[in-house]
């Protein structure tokens, strides 16, 4: 199990547009991925998930990844948020 | 039997094709359990429809990206997760095999747990997306119960539409390689629908009031936009006319093309400028095939509508730049954001008002909303070294408010200055004269502003106290009237006693019996749908401004707007 956590610096934090990118991205790796935040985890490969914690700016979210490819799907999922201006 | 229904004609040309209703269909369903041993047949039917729907929508994001913009097709992008989401596919599944719940009941079911979520969220961007979950499962709920929903950008052979009224997203969304026409129940020469169908160049009749009733769809129908005509199910004949008609149209737009590089002057030789009113950049094909001299109207509010959250400096910098560049050293005159009144974002959480026309709009939301609008005015400044940019900031009714907008715009363009960036000088800026105060006080405007654009939509409903989308005052809507005609000529004459341009950018620019009363009173520029700019350059180079100034000195005088018209037919004949 990878985990990793990351502070949103985006205006509008995890809007729809990040929230696609990252659904897809997360969606390419056969590992469980889950995403939490505010101490709620939802499924990273579930748009409606990512959308519902409704993460906004300054929020500090954790990834959790279990599977063979977890390690890449940190990596992956870590340059998509940065990318995608969700990080620093 | 063929049938036929009168209403306004909103955009000239004739065409004939299938109808397409743009009506819901009626999505109700019988709510009764599955029997045992369905349950497989049923998740097929789940599966079936959501496959469905995804081919769909990936036709309509294609679409999208390609008219208007990957920034437009992104949320489809979202749509196309939805139906692939596990949580959502998930409990669907289990609703069906172990409460023998029917796919459309299992469907709604679990929409409506996510749906709840979204809405009870306490931020308004995250309410929004409950919209799009119900957006989705709508249509996964049509493909379920074997109905058709409408969607005019998957239209992909010939139809005319006929809608109770169609939205300014519905219209970015149309193709006219395809929509061959439209045919609305309500609106008038004015509303957006009426106007987007001639910026799009195609034939449409608006306020026919029962055509969603009359019409339906597998019959055939023809639109006579110039005659303001419709025809459901024609005879043979009558298709044969209308082809006959349609063929002397395009004989007539085929003359006019020969006058795409040629310039719009007087038969005395006195030249003017006949520019374009665009909405979106994909509307410059229309300017260059129509050979307009500038735009003298860049409506910047369709950057703001169809999607989710603000555009930023950057995409509108894109746009406007793309604009500038293409026009070359022609004119472009943008006009800053004009939302709010009848023109929503969803968004944006603007108060609904009892008197829109009258409220919170336009350059009085934006100095409100500084954040939003210093963002635009960064966005025009870092474009404007692309070319001929000229800055216009609506419904400016007091001097305070546009001297506060200019502040705002030279604070931005010394921010930027200090950031390095290269920002051209000698930006002119103006105003919209929309209001009858600024055009009473038009000779105080002119000492401060580089130049006045009329806009007559607008000053003809406030001038007039007619509201322009209440049909019952319709009658009110008198761009001849000699008051609006004398409010123009003060504007005009302000700005000439200072040097300053005086330009137009409603409907009445283009108007056959409102152009050579505007060439009397010495209008500089005049802005209009592209396709309005060939015909009048033809009658511009039929008329003589020595004799218009005649008569529009004589209009001013006129009691009423039969007079006004009554002059223009005398002196346009003896020409």
């Amino acid at each position: 199990m990878e985990q990793k956590s990351y502070l949103i610096t985006d205006e509008t934090g995890i809007h729809a547009r990040p929230a696609t990118i990252l659904v897809q991205t997360a969606s390419k790796y056969d590992a469980d991925i889950q995403l939490e935040y505010n101490s709620k985890k939802v499924n990273l490969k579930s748009i409606m998930g990512v959308m519902s914690l409704g993460v906004g700016k300054d929020s500090e979210v954790t990834v959790y990844a279990e599977g063979k490819d977890e390690t890449e799907a940190i990596e992956a999922i870590t340059e998509t948020l940065s990318k995608e201006g969700l990080t620093d | 039997m063929s049938k036929i229904l009168k209403g306004i004609g909103a955009s000239d040309g004739v065409a004939i094709a299938p109808v397409y209703s743009l009506e819901e269909p009626d999505l109700s369903f019988d709510n009764k359990s599955i029997d045992a041993g369905q349950e497989d047949a049923e998740v097929e039917r789940f599966k079936a429809a959501f496959n469905q729907s995804k081919v769909e929508i990936t036709r309509i994001r294609n679409h999208a990206e390609e008219s208007v913009g990957p920034e437009h097709a992104a949320i489809f992008d979202a749509h196309l997760l939805v139906l692939d989401d596990p949580e959502f596919l998930g409990p669907i599944e289990s609703h069906i095999c172990n409460d023998q719940k029917s796919a459309p009941q299992a469907l709604l079911e679990t929409r409506d747990q996510f749906v709840a979520i979204f809405e009870n969220m306490d931020n308004e961007y995250m309410q929004e997306r409950a919209a799009d979950i119900k957006d989705v499962s709508k249509r996964v709920l049509a493909h379920m119960l074997g109905k058709e929903l409408p969607d005019p950008s998957k239209i992909d052979t010939p139809v005319v539409i006929v809608a109770e009224d169609l939205t300014p997203s519905d219209t970015a969304q149309l193709d006219k390689n395809f929509v061959k026409g439209f045919v609305t129940n309500v609106g008038g020469r004015t509303s957006h629908s009426a106007i987007m169908s001639r910026s799009l160049e195609i034939p449409a009749v608006v306020g026919t009031k029962e055509i969603t009733e009359l019409a339906n769809v597998g019959d055939h129908i023809i639109v006579d936009g110039s005659a303001g005509e419709v025809i459901i199910n024609p005879t043979e004949e009558e298709v044969l006319v209308y082809q006959d008609k349609e063929a002397k149209v395009q004989e007539e737009k085929a003359e006019l093309q020969k006058l795409v590089d040629e310039p719009s002057k007087t038969m005395d030789g006195i030249s003017v400028e006949l520019a374009a009113n665009i909405g979106t950049p994909d509307d410059l094909d229309g300017v260059k095939s129509n050979g307009a001299e500038g735009i003298g109207l860049y409506r910047t509010e369709f950057l703001y509508m169809g999607r989710n959250e603000l555009p930023t400096e950057d995409e509108q910098y894109e746009a406007y730049k793309k604009v500038l560049k293409d026009m070359g050293d022609k004119p472009v005159v943008v006009r800053t954001i004009d939302i709010g009144g009848d023109k929503e974002l969803p968004y944006m959480d603007l108060p609904k008002e009892m008197n829109p026309f009258l409220g919170y709009r336009a350059i009085r939301m934006a100095l409100d909303n500084q954040d939003l609008f210093r963002t635009q005015l960064r966005a025009l400044l870092r474009a404007g070294q692309h070319g001929n940019l000229k800055i216009m900031f609506p419904m400016i009714a007091t001097i305070d408010e546009f001297n506060r907008a200019k502040a705002m715009l030279i604070e931005e363009k010394d921010k930027l200055v200090d950031e390095g960036e290269k920002v051209k000088e000698d930006i002119e800026v103006g105003i919209m004269i929309e209001i009858p105060s600024a055009a009473i006080i038009a000779d105080q405007f002119a000492k401060v502003v580089d130049f006045f654009s009329i806009g007559t939509n607008d000053l003809i409903q406030y001038t007039m106290a007619a509201d322009r989308m209440n049909e019952s005052v319709s009658y009110l809507y008198q761009p001849h009237h000699p008051a609006l005609l004398r409010l123009i000529k003060m504007v005009i004459d302000a700005a000439h006693k200072e040097g300053k341009w005086a330009g137009m950018c409603g409907e009445m620019a283009g108007d056959a019996h409102a152009v050579p009363l505007l060439v009397g009173l010495g209008l500089d520029e005049f802005s209009m749908s592209a396709s309005s700019i060939l015909k009048a350059r033809k009658q511009i180079s039929e008329l003589k401004k020595t004799d218009m100034e005649r008569l529009a000195q004589a209009a001013v005088e006129c009691s009423s707007t039969e007079e006004v018209l009554a002059l223009v037919e005398e002196y346009t004949q003896r020409a």
